[in-house]
């Protein structure tokens, strides 16, 4: 606990006091989501008719419970998780921006799902049999989870990490992983075209139950481990040298946060598609809040990434309702100018 | 999101309420231009409740309330209308969302998808069948089997060696992006009595300069359309991949809305005989 006596009591205080507000805001922002629609049926009257033990219409259980529902708590996992991968990445390069995209894990994954909409008619029957529709979430896990482990071979020598090894590693790992689904792309007939182009936007559209249950192990999963990082990256923020003499078990701890990082991003992206700037955008907003300790830090950015992404779901199905947007137009457009201003603002941070 | 669905919206929100409780009857909806016009083909529109972004013929099911583009529906979107039954061309999605809808009960009608006078038959026989009027639709057959035979008739006696066509999808950024076999471009061009200068690749791809070049069409054939599509004569002609190509020297270019060229509905004889028109004028 030493490395917390450095840092300003009030802002510590004050980012623990913000984990009570935002979970209070998730909790009305998720309830808002369950009660706004394209259709008519509403929260309120349905928890009526059940507290009445009046039946359901077939209607509003449909639209309550196979819709709105998964929606909802897969619009939880994967903000959480973005946002919590993007904290921890930060972390663990020290680098104010750094996020999931730049170290290949994203591209990896997204390598691992044009495969699959494209080869998916290739594929041995007793593969597609097993894997059904969810053959590209898993294949896109898959290839975020084979990049991770590819970067970490790669910048991993005689038990040490270089963080700057593996940043370029990533880059490098990301521009390949693009030329191949470029590749496949070209390969891609019209049909599947469309399919990649709306996919690279992202959507929870496609959210079902058994999306919920293929991603929500491993994203709950990545973020139990992610709270246990916090005094970790705290370590790490002083240097690597600094970290392991007071006392940190530094490859562990680097360990764990790729971990985290590549089973976050890979279930995010493989059951939602690509979702930008949640992961950026959310630890920098808490940084300015409340200050750079990851402990809170990790928490909040759970919290704040959970909400934000199923708002930005709310105003996607919405505005232009009976049809919507992919969310990652909304989080784009929500997002690309606040990180815009977060840059004027430091200008500073450009100069790292 | 396109100004197109803006004013979609706004005509659906003035239009959908006081039409909705009006017919009791008023229970489908359709996705797809082709199976919209097969409905209207039919004089069933006044059982729509809604149509996808893909349904702009004819002009009046534009004002239909819009439920998003084939391929990206909202389940709860589409169900806000109570439709009992969904008549939908083939390849729409996500596959979650049509699980969803055919969960709910919902009669849900996949439309087969083909680009030949046989495959317009099949979806006209389908959609009638889907709306219960099979003797309407019968009617619709045959006059359009009619059509399409003296269309095709009149297509192949054609003098001469058939012209070789190339279909542009577009030529954005100066990358022609071009139709291969198996699509519905290169069905239209067979029917008219082209030949598509493309035979190399399946589907719609982005062609180099060289090949634009070896396949030396005859005639340019495009969607007549705004936007990303567009391009002038002169931006078309002035691209290295076709000032080679015989349709630079004449000038050869022959532009046609996209549903009536490529929607093998009720209209593609009149879209056989226009392109055929167009290919060898007299």
């Amino acid at each position: 606990m030493a490395l917390a006596d450095h840092l300003p009591q009030s802002r510590v205080a004050r980012a623990r006091i913000l984990h009570g507000w935002l979970a209070l805001a998730l909790i009305l922002v998720s309830l808002f989501s369950l009660t706004v629609g394209a259709t008519e049926v509403s929260l309120g009257p349905a928890l009526w008719k059940l507290a009445t033990g009046e039946a359901l219409t077939r209607m509003e259980a449909i639209v309550l419970w196979d819709i709105r529902m998964p929606r909802l708590i897969l619009g939880l996992l994967v903000g959480s998780a973005l946002a919590v991968g993007g904290a921890v990445m930060q972390g663990l390069f020290r680098n104010p921006l750094a996020d999931p995209g730049l170290v290949g894990v994203s591209a990896g994954a997204g390598l691992g799902a044009i495969t699959a909409i494209v080869l998916a008619g290739l594929a041995p029957l007793w593969l597609s049999r097993i894997a059904g529709d969810q053959l590209v979430p898993i294949a896109a896990f898959f290839g975020g989870w084979a990049s991770t482990i590819l970067l970490y071979r790669v910048s991993t020598r005689r038990g040490r990490t270089s963080v700057a090894t593996m940043l370029l590693a990533g880059i490098a790992l990301g521009a390949l992983a693009g030329a191949l689904s470029g590749i496949l792309v070209y390969m891609s007939d019209d049909r599947q075209l469309r399919d990649l182009t709306f996919w690279g936007l992202g959507s929870l559209g496609g959210a079902s139950w058994a999306k919920v249950v293929a991603a929500g192990p491993i994203i709950a999963l990545a973020l139990i481990a992610a709270c246990t990082l916090g005094r970790g990256l705290n370590g790490l923020a002083l240097g690597e040298a600094t970290a392991a003499h007071i006392g940190l078990n530094v490859q562990r701890v680097k360990g764990l946060a790729i971990l985290t990082v590549a089973a976050a991003t890979g279930a995010a992206v493989a059951v939602s598609g690509a979702i930008g700037f949640i992961g950026i955008v959310v630890p920098h907003l808490l940084r300015l809040g409340t200050g750079p300790d990851h402990r809170p830090l990790l928490i909040n950015a759970a919290l704040l990434g959970a909400l934000l992404l199923v708002l930005a779901d709310v105003i996607a199905r919405v505005i232009i309702a009976p049809a919507e947007l992919p969310i990652g137009i909304v989080t784009a457009v929500l997002g690309a100018p606040v990180f815009l201003w977060i840059l004027l603002r430091q200008r500073g941070m450009v100069d790292l | 999101m396109d100004r197109r669905d803006f004013i979609a919206l706004s005509l659906a929100l003035a239009a959908t309420q006081p039409t909705r409780a009006l017919a009791a009857t008023q229970d489908t909806i359709a996705i797809g231009g082709d199976v919209t016009e097969i409905v209207y083909a039919l004089d069933q529109q006044h059982r729509l409740l809604a149509r996808d972004a893909t349904s702009t013929y004819p002009p009046e099911a534009q004002a239909l309330p819009d439920v998003g583009y084939m391929r990206r529906l909202s389940a709860e979107g589409v169900l806000s209308f109570a439709p009992s039954l969904i008549i939908s061309a083939e390849g729409a999605g996500p596959p979650e969302v049509i699980d969803i809808l055919r969960a709910a009960s919902i009669d849900y009608v996949e439309v087969p998808e083909g680009y030949d006078a046989q495959a317009i038959i099949a979806k006209i026989t389908a959609v009638g069948a889907a709306l219960n009027v099979p003797d309407a639709a019968q009617t619709l057959a045959d006059q359009t089997t009619t059509a399409l035979n003296t269309a095709l008739a009149r297509a192949s006696e054609t003098n001469g060696t058939p012209k070789r066509v190339m279909f542009i999808l577009s030529t954005q950024g100066g990358r022609i992006m071009a139709s291969g076999t198996g699509t519905g471009a290169d069905g239209i061009i067979g029917m008219a009595g082209g030949t598509n200068a493309i035979s190399a690749f399946e589907g719609y791809k982005p062609l180099s300069d060289e090949a634009a070049s070896a396949a030396a069409p005859d005639v340019i054939l495009m969607m007549d359309q705004t936007g990303d599509h567009a391009s002038t004569d002169d931006e078309l002609f002035a691209l290295p991949a076709l000032q080679a190509t015989p349709a630079a020297q004449n000038r050869s270019v022959v532009r046609m809305d996209g549903l009536f060229l490529l929607g093998f509905g009720p209209r593609t004889a009149g879209a056989v005989t226009a392109l055929n028109r167009a290919l060898y004028p007299v």
